[in-house]
Formats: C-alpha cells, structure tokens, sequence
C-alpha cells in the first residue's frame, strides 16, 4: 500500500462508483439469478418456479452427456496447454537466439493473436471439409480420417484449430520472459555449461517458470471459455456429443432446450471448477516458482 | 561455425512457424479471388484469381443475398461502435476504480478489492442467460448499450492499473500536494499522462476482445441492424467466394491494429521500458 495517501472522502466512492456499478448491475445481479435458476425449476407449462434444491446438480450428475464433456474438456485443456506451450516456447527461444530480424519475426508471428476464436474455426472449416478441405483429405489418405463419425478425428480437428491462434499468444509471453532474463545470468551459465540444450533446461527454463505458469492458466481459461466461437463454427460437437467443451454444453442445454435450471447448475459447477483452479494456483504453484 | 549453424536452425524453426501461420489465411485469402466455379472444380486455391474486386465490392456492399438486411459495411460499422465502446467505458472506469483502491486509505478496502476481482473468475459465458435476462427487462436487446456494457464489466485492466499504480513512487503524490493539488487534479493532471503507455495497451486489449465477441451479440441481437462482423459468420449464406471473403475482411481490424500498435501494446502490457 502507499504510504501516502487521501483521506476517505465522498470522492473516493465517486471513482469507485462507475465501475462498481456497472458490476453491480452487468455481474453481480445474473450471478444472483444463475444461483436462483439453478435452485429452481419450472414447471412444464411454464406458470411458475419451484425450489428443488440440488435436484438440477443431480439431474446433470445423472447425465452420461455431462461426464462427455467434463472429459472432452479436461482433455482438451491439457493438449491445447501443452502443444500451445511447447511451441511457443520453441518459437520464442529461437526467435531470442536470431542476431538478426527478431522484430520481423516477432511481427509475423504475433497477429494470429488478433483473430476471433469463431472466425478460426469457420477457417479451420474450409481445411477439414468433406468437399475441398486439404487436411481432411491428407488425413484421410494416411489412416482414412473421418471427423465426422471418429471421436479420435473429431479431437484431431478441433485441437489444430484451437491450437494454432493460441501459439502466438504463447509466443509473444514466452519471448518477453526470456528478455526479461539478465543477460549476466545467460553469460555466466555459458561459462559453467557448455552444452546448450542442458544450459536451458537447467538455467533458463526454470527462469521462465513465472512465465510458464500464467500462461497454463491464460491457456486453460482460453480452452474453456474462449473455445465456444471454435466448437461452434467446427464440429458443433460431432460426432455425437463428443467435442462439446462443458461451456457449449450448458449454451445448448440452455438455449436449444430452454433448460435454465440446468444451465445454471452447470454454470455453477463451473464456476467451482475455475475456483478450484485458482486456488490451486495460489497455494501449490506460487509457493514452489522463484522470482527474480 | 557452430554459431552460424544454430542460428540457421534458428531460422529455419521460425520460418516453418510463420509458415503454419500463414499459409491457411493467404490459401482463403487467394481463394477468396476467384469465382466459385473455380473452388467447385479446383477447390482452395494457391494463386491469386481475377475477380478480387467484384467478390469484395459485393460482399461490402451489396445487401439482399449474402445476408437479408445488411449490408457487411453495416456490420463493421457496430462492431466498431462495439469494440470502441467497450475500450473506452472499460478503461475509463477501470482506471477510476483502480485509481481510487490505491490512493485512498478506504474502509472495507479488502472487501471492495474482492468484490471487485473476483469477478475475473465469472466470465460471460458462465452467466450468459442470466444476463440476457437482465438486459430484456432493462429493454436493452437490440441496442448498442446492450452490446457494450456486458462486455465492459471486467476488472482486468483494473488489475493491471492497480499494479502500475503501486508502482509509482510516492515522491509524486508528495510533491503534486505540495502544489496544491487536490485529489482530480492529481488524477488528471500527474496519474494519467504517466500512465499512458498502459492505458493504450489496455484500450488496444479491451477494442480486440469487444471486437471478437460472438456468442454475446449472437443472443442480444435479434435486429439485423445490430449485427457485428465476428457473429455474422454464423449467419453468412450465399456462394462460397463471398464467404472466403467475408471471412478475409473479418480479421483485418484487429490483425491491423495489433501489428500498426504492437510496441504499444507489448510495452503496456509487460512494462517494459
């Protein structure tokens, strides 16, 4: 905290009372309502709420659907955490290596960072359709892929389109931590370790752990929430159910069937999930990474 | 030798990143050239085709067909509101609030501080209907208002205003008082312009992510009128040329200002000097 400071005045809430407000109103009053939705349920002909309890959270419990996506969603986060990361990492530590032309490479690789999730996967659309898509048919040729009836292709698909834009935001992190590194450091490991490849993963990667940990978490997040414009433009969940992530399922639960009830249990699971995530993250792997 | 050897590997890496990254835009964006006869018989293609300007200039402007009621320059227009709307209101209040959590000894500023971020845990998506809800009883369906300010509750860039904030020294607030500075004056006058860099970056952050929203003006838009370039791609229908194309100026915007403003950005959001 500073030390310097205003006293509590009226003017304080005047700064405060935009975006509390907005909050307020845009945040807080649909929690209170996702909350109230998924405690109650309508009845059939829509005349009035009731208060079941946990029916809602045991009805979804009781849905062979909703442990489809569970599993598709934890998969899902895990190899788009690790094949976004690991390319990235590859990317940025060249990109550092390079004498020349670092700013060009940065430039070039950056602006996939830009594209909205659904506009990739109308993208990714085109490159795995039936009728003209290239992927489609190299992959068909090799082992006769087939998304829309193998789950395994289904993953396929909707792992390279929910990959390939996360790259650069990977990239771009990766990089900035590794510039961040004290060229001494760099110098005097060279000194102690000639070995290259052994000098980076003894010196520098551990360096970069603060780096390595936000971005699991920006990629998680991205792989839960930010994934729907993908799923939604790509396989819509095909081949039957098996590549909705937990978001897209609640979406459609709520809206194609008009199940608030339901939408709102899951939602609040999810929410305990994400909540879960973060306290994970606080207490196990903040502790464990050194700062510099 | 080794050196010139590891920095050829260097750029071989990165030639077949960028490489992966290019290659399936400019493949839409060649495609995109062409009539659709061509992609019927020859499906995406490599090369440049002629019909560059009539598939583009159609697709801009032309309005029944591609879509029933709008033109693609109407849709830009929204998302722009869109995406400038949600930087500026998000950016204004969250440098307020960020603003007033440092520099105020505030009663109950632990809990304000969690009222305020733990609403980073809540995206959208988890609280879509709920909101939808709220903004048709406030009457905000079909309304810029309701495109904007769903999206701009967020106290992300309240973060980053917070962490830059305790970084300023305290010599400034020292010395701002000694100049009979008072409280807005301070704010706008000392806090703002130091904060430049970071207020671009985060206004940069906040016109991206407006602009690529898709599943909110998906559900609060019924209108034509309202619809925005990135939820039109659910809605696109007519011949695949103009599809490709459409799908070609949709990332333009953004791609535009993150390459033209990146130092900015970059800069802003690692704070580095």
């Amino acid at each position: 905290m500073k030390k310097v400071q205003f006293k509590s005045s009226y003017s304080q809430y005047l700064f405060l009372a935009p975006q509390l407000g907005i909050l307020l109103i845009f945040l807080y009053w649909p929690i209170i309502q996702t909350f109230r939705d998924a405690f109650t349920m309508q009845d059939a002909f829509g005349f009035g709420t009731q208060f079941v309890w946990f029916d809602n959270f045991l009805f979804i419990f009781d849905d062979p659907a909703y442990f489809i996506a569970f599993k598709f969603t934890i998969i899902y986060s895990f190899v788009i955490t690790l094949i976004t990361g690991s390319i990235g990492l590859l990317l940025a530590v060249q990109a550092n290596n390079v004498m020349h032309g670092k700013s060009a490479y940065k430039t070039l690789l950056i602006w996939p960072y830009a594209i909205a999730p659904a506009v990739v996967g109308v993208m990714a659309n085109y490159f795995f359709s039936e009728r003209f898509g290239l992927l489609y048919h190299l992959f068909n040729n090799i082992w006769g892929f087939n998304w829309y009836e193998s789950v395994f292709d289904s993953y396929i698909y909707v792992i390279i389109a929910g990959s390939w834009k996360q790259i650069s935001a990977n990239f771009i992190f990766f990089l900035a931590g590794l510039q961040a590194i004290q060229k001494s450091v760099i110098e005097a490991s060279m000194i102690d370790c000639k070995n290259s490849f052994r000098r980076f993963w003894t010196i520098t990667f551990p360096l970069l752990m603060p780096t390595t940990f936000f971005l699991i978490i920006i990629n998680i997040t991205y792989a839960f929430f930010d994934t729907f414009g993908i799923i939604d433009t790509t396989t819509i969940g095909a081949p039957s159910g098996e590549t909705r992530t937990l978001v897209y399922k609640a979406y459609m639960d709520g809206f194609r069937g008009l199940d608030l009830g339901s939408a709102g249990a899951q939602s609040i699971m999810m929410m305990l999930i994400v909540l879960v995530i973060t306290i994970f993250q606080f207490r196990y792997i903040e502790g464990k990474i050194h700062y510099n | 030798m080794t050196k010139l050897f590891t920095s050829g590997f260097s750029h071989l890496i990165l030639f077949i990143g960028i490489f992966i990254m290019i290659v399936p835009v400019w493949m839409i964006f060649a495609s995109s050239t062409h009539t659709s006869s061509v992609i019927n018989m020859g499906g995406l293609q490599m090369f440049l085709g002629e019909s560059f300007y009539d598939n583009y200039l159609r697709v801009l402007l032309y309005k029944g067909g591609f879509f029933k009621e709008i033109t693609a320059l109407k849709m830009f227009f929204n998302s722009f509101i869109m995406a400038t709307g949600v930087a500026i209101l998000s950016v204004v209040t969250s440098l307020m609030a960020a603003y007033a959590l440092v520099y105020y000894r505030i009663k109950y500023a632990s809990f304000l501080f969690w009222i305020i971020f733990i609403t980073i845990l809540v995206p959208l998506e988890l609280r879509i209907f709920p909101t939808y809800s709220v903004m048709a009883e406030l009457n905000l369906v079909n309304s810029y208002f309701g495109l904007i300010v769903p999206i701009s509750a967020s106290a992300i860039a309240t973060l980053f205003f917070r962490q830059f904030y305790k970084t300023v020294p305290d010599e400034l607030l020292e010395s701002a008082k000694l100049d009979g500075a008072n409280t807005w004056r301070f704010f706008i006058d000392f806090l703002i312009p130091l904060s430049k860099t970071m207020i671009v970056a985060m206004l940069i952050f906040m016109f991206v992510f407006g602009y690529n929203q898709y599943l909110w003006p998906l559900l609060v838009t019924t209108s034509e009128q309202y619809w925005t370039v990135v939820m039109g791609l659910k809605m696109m229908s007519g011949s695949i040329v103009h599809r490709f194309a459409f799908v070609i100026m949709s990332m333009v915007p953004p791609i535009l200002i993150i390459v033209v403003l990146q130092k900015h950005f970059i800069k802003g959001v690692f704070q580095d000097k």
